[in-house]
Order: C-alpha cells, then sequence, then structure tokens
C-alpha cells in the first residue's frame, strides 16, 4: 500500500481535473464558440425548467452516450476496437502524476510535497507517456477496417510522431536555464524575480545598472525563453488534435477519421481523451513556462514571513500552500481559454501545411533557440569567471 | 520478496511473453508489432527497477513511441492483410530453429553465470541523465559523434533515394 498522502494527493488532483475541470471544458468549449460566432450556444437542456446557462448539457451528453448502442463494425478486430478507445485515454491521466500543483511546506516535522511523484526524470516521463498517446489513434484507425478511418489513423501516426520531435527539441534550452529535469524544481527556479537590463551587467558592459534595476520581471519561463513557450505550445496543440490540426479527423475530407466507427461511451472515451488533454496540457506549460504554482513577486519564503504576523507560523503555511494551489490552477484556467481561444480562431490547416510548419519551420527555429542559449549561456558563465 | 522484486519479475514476465507473442502473431504484422511495444513498454519496466531511468524512458520514447510507431505506419500503409502470407507449409524449419534457440541458450548461459560482477552499492547519480549525460560527452564523445554521422548519412542516403523516385 502507497502512504496516505500520496493517495490523497492522487485523488485531489485527478477529481480536480477530471471531475472538476472536465465537465467544464466541454461547455466552456459550447459557450466560448457560442460567443465567437455572435450565437447564443447549449441553453435546452433542464430539469424542471431551469436551465442554468447550459450548465446541465455535460451531464445530458453523458446520459446521451451512455444509452447509445455500442457497435463494433463488421470485419472489425474486436479486441483492439474495444482497446482503443481507453488506450487514448490513459496517457492523459497518469500524466499528472509528476506536475506539481504546489510547493514543498513545512509543517513541524512534516514537509508537504504537493505532487503525486517528484522523480529526477520527471520531464523525460511527461515525454515518454505522451509518446504513447499515438497508439490510441493508430489502434483505432486500423482495427475499424474502414479505409476512411484508416488515411485518419496514418495521418494522426505521422502528425503525433513529427510533433514528438520538435516537441522535445523546443523546451532543451528550457533544461539548460533551469539545469533539472524534476518539475518541482522548475517551479521552485520560478519562484523568484531578474532584473530586465540585469544581462548587461552580466557581460560587464556598465558596472552598475542604476535605477533600471527596479524593472523587473519574475524569473518564468515564458520571459526567459518566449521563442521556446511558442514553439512548444504549438506542439502541444498539434499532439492534442484539436483544430487547427485536427487532420487525423478531418471531417470535410475523411469524414470522422480514425474515430468515425465508435459509437456511444466508447466515442465518448475518445472525445473525453481530446478534452483531458487541454488541462493537463495547461498544467504542463503553467509548470514549464508560467512558474507553476508561484506567485509573481511574492517569493515563498517572503509570503510565510508576511502571513506570520497574522497568526502563527503553521497558519502562515497552511495559508500560503492554499495561495499557490489557488494560483497554479488559476495558471491551468488561463492556458485552458488560450487554447479555446486559438482553437476556435484558426481554421484547419492542409495536411501537408501541418508537415510542413513542423519540419520546415518550428524544427530549425528550436534547433537554433538552442544554439543561441547555449552561447549566451557560455558567454555569461566566462564573463562570470 | 519486495514489492519492487515482484514488479521487477512480473516485468520481465511480459517482456518474454510479449516477445513470443510477437514471434507466434507473425502472420498478422500488425499484432506483432503490437506485441513488441507492450515487450518494449515492459522492458522499460525492467530498466526503471533496476534504476536505468534515462534508458527506461528513453526506451520508451524512441521504440515504443515513435519507431514500432513507424513500423506500424509502414504496416498500414502497405496494407498488409493476413491472406497475403501463405501458412506455413513444412513443420522441419519451425523444429530446427527451436533446436538451435536452445543451443544458443545452452551457450551463453554458463558464460553469462561466470562473468557476473559481485553485488554492490550503487555509485551515486546511476543512471540518471546527469551521469549518462556526462559520460556521452566527455569520454564517449567520439562513439557518439562517429554514430550521429552514421545517422546523417543514412538520412542523406534516404532524402536521395526518395528524391530520385518523384524526379
Amino acid at each position: 500500500m502507497p502512504p496516505l498522502d500520496v493517495i490523497v494527493k492522487t485523488l485531489f488532483i485527478i477529481l480536480v481535473v477530471m471531475a472538476g475541470f472536465l465537465p467544464i471544458i466541454t461547455w466552456v468549449e459550447r459557450k466560448q464558440s457560442a460567443v465567437m460566432q455572435d450565437r447564443i450556444g447549449a441553453n435546452r437542456a433542464d430539469i424542471g425548467g431551469i436551465a442554468a446557462l447550459g450548465l446541465l448539457h455535460p451531464a445530458a451528453d453523458v446520459l446521451k452516450l451512455l444509452t447509445k448502442e455500442d457497435f463494433v463494425p463488421a470485419g472489425a478486430n474486436r479486441v483492439m476496437h474495444l482497446l482503443a478507445p481507453v488506450i487514448a485515454l490513459v496517457p492523459a491521466i497518469i500524466t499528472l502524476a509528476v506536475v506539481p500543483f504546489g510547493g514543498r511546506y513545512q509543517f513541524g516535522d512534516t514537509t508537504l510535497n504537493l505532487v503525486v511523484a517528484d522523480v529526477d526524470w520527471g520531464m523525460l516521463y511527461v515525454f515518454a507517456v505522451g509518446s504513447l498517446a499515438a497508439y490510441g489513434t493508430v489502434m483505432a484507425g486500423w482495427s475499424s477496417n474502414n479505409n476512411w478511418s484508416l488515411l485518419g489513423s496514418l495521418r494522426g501516426s505521422a502528425q503525433m510522431i513529427s510533433y514528438e520531435v520538435t516537441m522535445g527539441l523546443s523546451i532543451v534550452s528550457l533544461f539548460m536555464i533551469y539545469e533539472t529535469l524534476r518539475l518541482t524544481d522548475m517551479a521552485v527556479y520560478q519562484d523568484a524575480t531578474f532584473r530586465v537590463f540585469g544581462f548587461l551587467e552580466h557581460l560587464g558592459l556598465v558596472k552598475d545598472i542604476g535605477w533600471l534595476g527596479v524593472l523587473q520581471l519574475p524569473r518564468w519561463g515564458i520571459f526567459l525563453q518566449p521563442l521556446a513557450f511558442f514553439l512548444f505550445l504549438t506542439c502541444v496543440m498539434a499532439e492534442n488534435k484539436r483544430p487547427p490540426f485536427d487532420v487525423p479527423e478531418g471531417e470535410s475530407e475523411i469524414i470522422a477519421g480514425y474515430h468515425m466507427e465508435y459509437s456511444g461511451m466508447r466515442f465518448g472515451l475518445f472525445y473525453t481523451a481530446e478534452f483531458l488533454e487541454v488541462p493537463v496540457i495547461g498544467t504542463i506549460v503553467a509548470t514549464l513556462f508560467l512558474g507553476g504554482w508561484s506567485i509573481p513577486f511574492l517569493p515563498q519564503a517572503l509570503l510565510i514571513r508576511g502571513l506570520t504576523h497574522f497568526g502563527g507560523v503553521g497558519f502562515a503555511t497552511g495559508l500560503t500552500m492554499i495561495l499557490h494551489v489557488l494560483t497554479f490552477f488559476l495558471k491551468v484556467i488561463f492556458m485552458i481559454w488560450l487554447q479555446m481561444q486559438i482553437r476556435w480562431t484558426l481554421p484547419r490547416f492542409r495536411y501537408d501545411q501541418v508537415m510542413d510548419l513542423c519540419w520546415k519551420i518550428m524544427l530549425p527555429l528550436s534547433i537554433a533557440n538552442i544554439f543561441v542559449t547555449a552561447i549566451g549561456l557560455l558567454v555569461v558563465d566566462g564573463v562570470a569567471r | 520478496m519486495t514489492a519492487s522484486a515482484v514488479l521487477f519479475y512480473l516485468f520481465g514476465a511480459l517482456a518474454l511473453g510479449s516477445a513470443i507473442a510477437m514471434v507466434l502473431n507473425v502472420r498478422n504484422t500488425v499484432a506483432a508489432a503490437l506485441s513488441l511495444v507492450v515487450t518494449m513498454i515492459a522492458l522499460a519496466g525492467v530498466f526503471v527497477l533496476l534504476d536505468a531511468f534515462l534508458v527506461g524512458a528513453i526506451q520508451i520514447m524512441v521504440y515504443a513511441g515513435a519507431i514500432v510507431v513507424l513500423f506500424l505506419f509502414v504496416v498500414m500503409l502497405l496494407n498488409l492483410r493476413t491472406d497475403l502470407f501463405p501458412p506455413g507449409r513444412s513443420f522441419l524449419p519451425k523444429v530446427l530453429g527451436v533446436v538451435a534457440a536452445l543451443c544458443l541458450l545452452a551457450l551463453l548461459v554458463p558464460r553469462i553465470g561466470a562473468h557476473l560482477p559481485a553485488p554492490a552499492l550503487l555509485p551515486e547519480g546511476f543512471g540518471g541523465f546527469r551521469t549518462v549525460g556526462l559520460a556521452l560527452f566527455t569520454r564517449y564523445l567520439l562513439p557518439l559523434e562517429v554514430a550521429s554521422l552514421l545517422l546523417l548519412a543514412a538520412i542523406v542516403g534516404a532524402v536521395v533515394l526518395a528524391k530520385r523516385r518523384i524526379d
């Protein structure tokens, strides 16, 4: 049996993401698209005349999907057809194991570390698990015994392999700055500020930057590596296979692509996997680039010291912990909003455009970013010595 | 037996079982490739339990996540169906294969057993990306660069071959 705190943390993160974010996201998807397209949006599902702004639609969805016939087409490979949706869903859930939703807190003798598995190779785990997501798509398309499905899964596997390469390379530059692959340490690193013009001092160009030292930014990945942020976000959105990267589904070309022969809750599982990846991407991007749980300009030690004036150390630490967890999920909500905004703004790319974007633009850019960052770090190191 | 020992033997059995399933599924190419994936994932589990975290992660990322997906991609592109492969006619090759495998096993097992190092404590940072990365870029820099040159040559060769077909 794992220790109690691990079970509690696992339940917490899974409940927040799967029972909290997931139903709300399907509602947000409908309502945000309605706002952007000047419609009213879903508002018909009601209990006794109370529609609650369409918030009951997720429940109606689940009821409908569960009661529909679960159909397996003739000539399909039964076992793989039944397994594929599950395999599509699992990677998204288990990625959450290494995501820190809060920092480390000292309560007397016990340390509370708000992450399920604090492993040294955290980011490698994320990449490894993410690379398995392609199998759901591949198996679904192949086992359906349908040429459109097969085309969809061919497109899906090519797209996912290509973007995995760029995804890995795009944040190598970030690892060189953080000097770690452990996600908790990355969040701790970002819980600080840096002077925007401080590099002039480091390089010895100016002896003292004087009043310019007032200009400070949180030491977040997005400020240190803005290019990496855009590259990584594009890659994870392509891995997610939602528009504008939904060529594996492409309903105007190949009907519904890899999950065309699925009905009922098995289709619902593919749908869930795609929607679940949105908050999971949000947690990863927030941890890598937006400082994770850290509150800008208020480092953990400072916050606890300040709050101690209003109560004991235990009270201050507990309140800090709650504020950090709330900050983290606020950043995740921001990332969900951003992904929704992109999804409803851009039309679907053509398949060759998706591949060209990856191999001809983003891959060279991410390799160039690694080189420039490495040279920058070497120069700063050399001058400091 | 500790929990990690139980897991070790479970992953080992899974790796062996799915490897055998791959060989037996030779006529259903996609099923064989998927068995290979299970072997890779089980091997990654074995590596992680042996503290070789980097190798375990790379095993999944590179082999399970990329190379076998490419296998599947090609298999699906060619649309190899089960009925394209005639059932094996003769029984003799199978028997000979099993005998040859057993001979190899009989040759290897005593030799491996004789060369097992004595158990020792793992050095600090064993199997982590820091240790492996340092070793690769200092002590084994030349082999690493030679290997990357080989890969580059393979890529250029593939591009040349593909381009000739298009022109």
